[in-house]
């Protein structure tokens, strides 16, 4: 199993009061798999997805990532976990505006000590931005900062790949192109990816569709 | 190693696309680099110069000297010494010193000069030069006989080599110019140029009679292998029963190292607040470079970077930065170098030799280095606050700080590590912890006044306030508002500057000969009892008012308490505690009189009155009139008044016996008052006031003070003066006052040489600041912009935040300034601090324009760019 996510539970407090975001979320997603979790802004989405990847601790319950717990790691640990088996890609991109698009991608690489530089070159042919290694991300279009982000997210072949609304900052052409490369990608290294968005029509190409309301799950197509 | 390579990978890419922000750091650094790198530089080529040409200084082995001529025991003693000292093979040359009037016969202009009679042989070691070269050599022979003169002389009296000098009853002709004489600070000249003459012609001038002051040397070249300072130890307690101080070699080199070493501390000192503002110039930008960053480290953290790993590439980012700045600023710190010594000119006593050190250099780019990593580290610290589920939630929450054992160990470090700095560029534990106290209150208050001014902005910015106003005052607490930064930087810059100046001014303003005023400008000294007369009656012919002249009588201390001085003096010599680090002696004890207040010779005067200048602080004045019947009061101690600080020194108080040698007669007298003197005005001020009538038959001279207006009607008097009475000095107190700003001037002048650096480094500041806001600036401005704001009313807005920034900075600053000048003045000058307000007033008003101007400088591309430019480049 690599995800295994037992009755989590997350509470914020905002002005004093107590917002409880996600309340009781069990399920188990294979290695392989995709998941979508649907659901519109403010139902716990992307609290979730932070959940799951080890950015912030639960209030309760537990998850449990390709065999290892992450509530009895340290900060460091769940770092290092995620250098070694995890990607992402964003909304809004979030490549460092300081580093070329070829940078960007040697990053994760970089960051686990490997040779990055053909690795990284080979990623910008795959996702068609071979010639725009040396560009900064604000000489890129959105669609192609967010294929190099897809290209950052693979570089170092993760066991599963976090996506946060991947499409939602482009165009329909541009976001169509950026879900193919991904599942060609999960295809191929059979990654497992996890997405977080809250359009129906790119959760239907997802396996499982878990679908958020307020915090809880309301839907789950695999149940 | 891995992790050592991604910190140096990322810390490179990330440099090249911060680099403005990163020069900035830099900038910062390099200004206080430059001045540490400067001053120790000059420090080490100047102990370097003492160490090589200190026997040059002393210009022989050994050298003995008194206030009055060697008594019979004193020529025996010096007889013993060269005997031991190596018998015939010793060199033995005598230079006699004193003040003269100086003119030149066929000229108008007299001059107060300070005439050096020399016995052949003098200097053993170094040269006096001269121009013609071979006139030093020459000046033994010749008739008439010859003078050598600085040329500072030579165009005051309008006269050229070849004409004649008049000095006393003598006509000497002027043989050549003195170019230099080793060990003579330049300033010296100032309070009366030199005038060499051979020793076997002083008697001709007829200067040397009763009362007047002069100075007794003997040098000495040993024998090769006799050690002098050997001999030193031996004679020096007989000596000084004779009232002769000693020095050798190393007794110059060791005074002068710390004299010098004290002026190089307060400069390092001086250099030292320049990079600690370069380090708050380095917190800032660190902590701006940071904010700016945080989707970058969410985004890294994200992608399994550890808080550590993120932390170390930023801290390498930044020591590089400060290295590169430390580089520059050492650069430009050895080539200040070589204006060091033209800002210092005339106040060394040795030629300095430009070299670049490269120990100095090292020690700047350490302590750069140290400093920056010091104040970035706390700013630094920010990253581990920084959530990597920024990335997912911006702003929903802001992070928090955490307050863990790193949080306070770093701050803790860096307050240890900068109090460890001060002391060691002050040079001493207490200095150095006074000035790092003294820092710490400024930036303390500066910090203080900055967050309040913030908070009370945050809670109400007045609603009366035009709409431009409430705008820019409300920009001083927004959030990522730069107020504390630029505040305390521009502070403390204002700070360092203003109490600089405050002191400088509250010390000249004491020697300001008034020239409205009827405080006398002109003192005619040396005036024998049968001249008296015939001098009052020149002043009065000049149609002036002369002041009673008031009579001198010199004398010396025979005993203090039943103690004969002699005894005091020869146990002081053997016992001479050593110096403190900071080159001080001990407190010393009360009991025991200081040895120079029983070796220096004693000008008393007699009157039954107080002068304007003196306050009784303890004990009773005689009543007027008591002691001018002998008969009435005989067998009584005469009371005596002594001044306050001199008598600390001599360990006496009211009722204590003293007992003066007056010209070979001895005097009882008990002290029957403490004076306070006001020494600063030109007064003829005593250390010992006798009643009148015991002294009266007394070995006297007289000196009296008059005012003249006219400069050139004061030069034709002190002529006229100086031809009817050869031996009497006149002194125009506008020159001593002339020659004490002179080196006043120049004194301040290195001060402020070094308070430039600490400008710069404030200013590197401001502009970081600026720069750190200025995309929130053009944003808001192009938002302002869009909703209809016309550009007078942005520029208003900018206006309104700098002046209240700079008001803000400045009115601290001053106001701490005036506080530190008090102290100052009160504990190191011992003098009153008088506040000039219109001064201090320019001083705040160009703090204000300068931070108005960079202000403006920084927002012009805001002002510029049109609202859809800035929106579109979002």
């Amino acid at each position: 199993m690599m995800i295994r996510c037992e009755a989590l539970t997350k509470t914020y407090s905002s002005g004093g009061r107590a917002l409880p975001v996600l309340k009781n979320i069990t399920f188990e997603l294979p290695a392989g798999g995709f998941l979508a979790i649907l659901g519109p802004s403010g139902s716990g989405k992307s609290t979730l997805l932070a959940l799951l990847a080890g950015l912030e601790r639960p209030d309760g319950g537990r998850v449990v990532l390709d065999g290892d717990d992450l509530g009895r790691m340290s900060e460091d640990e769940r770092a290092r976990l995620r250098a070694e088996k995890v990607g992402f890609v964003f909304q809004s991109f979030h490549l460092i505006p300081t580093l070329t698009a070829r940078e960007n991608v040697q990053v994760p690489l970089e960051l686990r000590g490997e040779p990055a530089r053909g690795r990284a070159d080979e990623l910008l042919e795959r996702v068609g931005l071979r010639e725009r290694g040396h560009h900064y991300p604000s000489q890129l279009s959105g669609g192609e900062q967010q294929r190099v982000a897809l290209a950052r997210a693979f570089s170092h072949r993760p066991r599963i790949l976090f996506a946060d609304e991947p499409t939602g900052n482009l165009d329909a052409a541009s976001g169509a192109r950026v879900i193919e490369l991904m599942s060609e990608l999960n295809r191929e290294l059979g990654t497992t990816l996890v997405l977080v968005t809250h359009d129906d029509q790119l959760a239907a190409r997802a396996h499982r569709i878990l679908r958020l309301f307020d915090g809880e799950v309301v839907a789950d197509n695999a149940a | 190693m891995r992790a050592l390579r991604f910190a140096l990978t990322l810390a490179w890419r990330e440099a090249r696309g911060s680099a403005g922000r990163l020069a900035l750091l830099a900038g910062a650094v390099s200004c206080g680099v430059g001045a540490l790198v400067a001053i120790d530089s000059f420090a080490e080529a100047l102990q370097d110069s003492v160490r090589r040409q200190s026997r040059a200084l002393l210009g022989a082995d050994l050298s003995l000297a008194s206030g009055s001529r060697f008594s019979a025991t004193a020529t025996r003693l010096v007889a013993d010494l060269v005997r031991e000292g190596g018998g015939d093979q010793v060199a033995v040359a005598r230079v006699t010193s004193f003040g003269a009037m100086g003119y030149a016969p066929k000229g108008a202009t007299t001059r107060l000069v300070q005439v050096s009679a020399v016995e052949p042989g003098y200097p053993f070691y170094g040269r006096i030069e001269t121009d013609p070269p071979d006139a030093w050599a020459a000046l033994q022979s010749g008739d008439p006989p010859g003078a050598l003169v600085d040329p500072s002389l030579l165009a005051t009296l309008d006269a050229q080599p070849g004409d004649a000098l008049a000095l006393g009853e003598a006509r000497f002709t002027i043989r050549g110019k003195v170019v230099s004489v080793p060990g003579d600070v330049g300033i010296r000249s100032a309070l009366g140029p030199r005038v060499f003459i051979a020793a076997k012609d002083v008697g001709r001038t007829g200067l040397l009679g009763f009362g007047s002051r002069a100075r007794y040397e003997t040098y000495l070249r040993l024998a090769p292998g006799a050690s002098a300072d050997r001999l030193a130890d031996r004679f020096r307690p007989r000596l000084a029963a004779e009232r002769i101080s000693l020095r050798t070699v190393s007794d110059d080199q060791r005074s002068l190292r710390s004299a010098l070493g004290r002026w190089a501390s307060f400069l390092g000192l001086m250099a030292f607040v320049a990079l600690l503002l370069g380090g708050l110039g380095v917190a800032s930008a660190v902590h701006a470079f940071i904010q700016r960053r945080t989707e970058t480290i969410a985004v890294l953290r994200c992608l399994g970077a550890t808080p550590r790993r993120v932390l170390s590439a930023y801290l390498l980012q930044s020591a590089a930065m400060a290295m590169a700045g430390g580089v520059m600023g050492a650069a430009a710190g050895t080539a200040a170098q070589l204006l060091l010594p033209r800002v210092l000119a005339g106040l060394l006593p040795v030629d300095v030799d430009f070299a670049p050190s490269p120990r100095a250099i090292l020690y700047g780019l350490a302590l750069g280095l140290l400093v920056a990593t010091a104040f970035a580290l706390p700013a630094l610290l920010a990253v581990r606050d920084v959530s990597p589920v920024a990335v997912f939630r911006k702003a929903y929450e802001p992070p928090t700080r955490r307050r863990d054992r790193w949080w306070i160990g770093v701050r803790l470090g860096v307050v240890i590590a900068l109090v460890a700095l001060s002391i060691l560029e002050a040079g001493a534990l207490r200095p150095g912890l006074a000035f790092a106290a003294g820092i710490g209150v400024a930036l303390a208050v500066l910090w203080l006044a900055a967050a309040a001014l913030v908070r009370l902005l945050r809670r109400s910015t007045p609603r009366s306030l035009a709409y431009v106003w409430r705008q820019g005052l409300a920009n001083l607490h927004r959030p990522a508002n730069q107020t504390v930064a630029v505040v305390l930087a521009l502070g403390l810059g204002t700070f360092v500057l203003a109490t600089v100046f405050l002191v400088q001014d509250n010390l000249l303003r004491g020697l300001r000969v008034d020239s409205r005023g009827e405080r006398p400008n002109l003192a005619l000294f040396d005036i024998q009892p049968d001249q008296k007369a015939a001098v009052e009656a020149a002043v009065r012919a000049e149609g002036l008012r002369a002041a009673p002249a008031v009579p001198i009588v010199p004398m010396r201390i025979q005993s203090v308490k039943g103690r004969a001085a002699s005894t005091v003096l020869a146990s002081a010599a053997v016992s001479r505690p050593a110096p403190d680090e900071a080159g001080r002696r001990p407190e010393r004890m009360s009991e025991v009189p200081s040895p120079w207040t029983l070796r220096r010779e004693y000008r008393s005067t007699y009157r039954d009155r107080l002068a304007p200048t003196e306050r009784i602080v303890a004990g009773q004045p005689w009543a007027e009139g008591e002691w001018k019947d002998a008969a009435a009061v005989a067998g009584r101690a005469v009371p005596v008044s002594v001044e306050a600080e001199v008598a600390k020194e001599l360990g006496v108080g009211v009722g204590d016996e003293i007992v003066w040698d007056v010209q070979g007669v001895a005097v009882p007298t008990r002290v029957a008052s403490l004076r306070e003197v006001e020494w600063a005005r030109f007064e003829p001020n005593f250390f010992v006031v006798f009643p009148e009538g015991p002294l009266a038959r007394a070995p006297q001279t007289f000196v009296t003070l008059t005012r003249m207006d006219d400069p050139a009607r004061r030069g034709r008097f002190q002529r006229r003066m100086v031809e009817l009475f050869p031996n009497v000095t006149v002194l125009d107190l506008s020159q001593v006052q002339h020659a004490l700003e002179d080196i006043v001037a120049r004194v301040s002048l290195a001060i402020r040489f070094m308070a430039v650096f600490t400008l710069g480094a404030g200013a590197a500041i401001l502009v970081g600041a600026v720069a750190a806001s200025r995309h929130q600036r053009m944003r808001e401005a192009a938002l302002l912009k869009a909703l209809g704001a016309r550009r007078s009313q942005v520029l208003r807005i900018v206006l309104a935040e700098y002046a209240s920034l700079g008001t803000l900075a400045a009115a601290v600053g001053v106001s701490l300034a005036v506080g530190a000048a008090w102290a100052l003045l009160r504990w190191r000058f011992e003098s009153p601090l008088a506040v000039p307000l219109p001064a201090l007033a320019s001083l705040a008003a160009a703090v204000v324009a300068l931070t108005v101007a960079v202000g403006l400088w920084s927002s012009v591309e805001v002002f510029r760019k049109t609202a859809l430019e800035v929106l579109r480049a979002e």
